[in-house]
């Protein structure tokens, strides 16, 4: 029973209320960082890290914090990981940390992780929280990869840095600028409800079909 | 006197926060269905960008010169107190004036637009002049790239739209096209 709970509130994240393909939340990092795959998994990480991290300290101190003054408290926890996760990918991969410039600080102004405290975190106990934090930030990984992948194969012709074509690919350069990142999520958000309008009308025939029978 | 154009054309076109920079996008995506909202959000963000500009730099000059690794904590602490600060300022002077700008007022501490702007303008160093016409280009950029989609959608409302494209998908579309356009003013200052 307890482990069903924890496992729910992890594929709740996922895919059902996946936060970038469903809620649309978190959109700033989400495409500005998303030219290349590895840039996506270095940002994704990071959100993963100062999600997990300031869920659980929410969570831990939640009847402590008090509810006037709780959305500056959140920013703060928020904050300090943030700096922590700032400096680690410094000191480990320079390089991205140099890609990925101004957008790893702004981690901090994704409303996707100050909306899981304020709407999870600091009314559910802290495994819950830390389970619920995990999914969201793995369903924000996937999105981030998923965008990643397809804008680098399409504009650059490689994935995670390899050549995946001959020379004979012409690289459609305006999908790693600016405007691929519109377009490509756009797209898929099109696919989305595509999928959801075609189940409704599935599921529509089902109750159509069972009331016709019965 | 070149140098300050070059910033504001550059905040305002070339770099666009919003359709270059991807900043600020929950207000581009989630307000922008009026004109009037919208124009007044835009307001509403350039002038505590301008107000952000000149916080960012007393701090970066007097305090984190000592405590670099604080600047991210400072800054998101100052921004929302000073977003809370603005508005109790402009309910008790003007009370039209806080009417117009509503709601959106205190949704602007979550606006990434503007962390990135007191971020952005600390990394390439600019001193207090420079700031205030960075801030300046930015929040007319912002304003502009919002009232530019926000008359798209009102004229769509009326058009005859396939439901499935209905939405962000569409928004998205859109913005993708907006930002294609606004790349055309890369070349502006390439020659000069």
């Amino acid at each position: 029973m307890k482990k069903n709970e924890s496992y729910e509130e992890f594929v709740k994240g996922v895919w059902r209320d996946n936060p970038v393909f469903v809620q649309v939340l978190g959109m700033c990092p989400m495409l500005a960082v998303t030219n290349s795959a590895i840039n996506a998994v270095a940002m994704g990480g990071a959100t993963l890290f100062v999600l997990v991290g300031s869920s659980f300290l929410v969570s831990l101190f939640r009847h402590v914090i008090p509810k006037q003054v709780r959305i500056s408290c959140f920013i703060i926890i928020i904050a300090t990981f943030v700096t922590i996760a700032d400096y680690t990918l410094l000191a480990l991969v320079p390089k991205v940390h140099k890609e990925l410039g101004a957008f790893i600080p702004l981690i901090v102004a994704n409303c996707l992780i100050l909306g899981r405290q304020e709407a999870f975190a600091s009314r559910y106990p802290t495994r819950l929280a830390v389970f619920d934090a995990l999914g969201m930030a793995a369903g924000f990984l996937l999105a981030l990869i998923s965008l990643g992948a397809i804008r680098e194969i399409l504009g650059d012709g490689k994935l995670f840095g390899f050549s995946l074509f001959s020379q004979n690919f012409e690289p459609w350069i305006v999908m790693i600028l600016p405007p691929g990142g519109f377009l490509t999520l756009g797209v898929i958000l099109l696919f989305f409800n595509w999928f959801k309008y075609k189940k409704d009308e599935f599921l529509a025939d089902v109750a159509e079909a069972e009331r016709s029978g019965s | 006197m070149d140098n300050l154009l070059w910033i504001f054309i550059s905040a305002l076109l070339v770099n666009n926060f919003v359709l270059a920079y991807f900043l600020g996008l929950c207000p581009f995506l989630g307000v922008s269905n009026s004109l009037e909202t919208s124009a007044r959000l835009g307001l509403a963000t350039t002038f505590v960008m301008l107000v952000t500009a000149v916080c960012a730099w007393v701090l970066n000059t007097y305090v984190l010169i000592h405590a670099p690794y604080l600047r991210l904590i400072c800054f998101i602490v100052v921004i929302a107190s000073t977003v809370q600060f603005i508005e109790m300022l402009i309910k008790k002077l003007s009370p039209a004036l806080f009417r117009a700008m509503g709601i959106f007022l205190p949704l602007i501490t979550t606006n990434c637009a503007i962390l990135g702007l007191a971020i952005f303008a600390t990394n390439r160093g600019y001193g207090f002049v420079e700031g205030i016409v960075y801030a300046l280009g930015a929040g007319i950029g912002f304003t502009l790239a919002l009232v530019l989609l926000a008359g798209l959608r009102e004229e769509s409302e009326l058009s005859d739209i396939p439901k499935l494209i209905q939405g962000t998908a569409m928004n998205l579309i859109i913005a993708g096209i907006l930002s294609m356009a606004f790349m055309g003013f890369a070349g502006l200052f390439s020659t000069s």
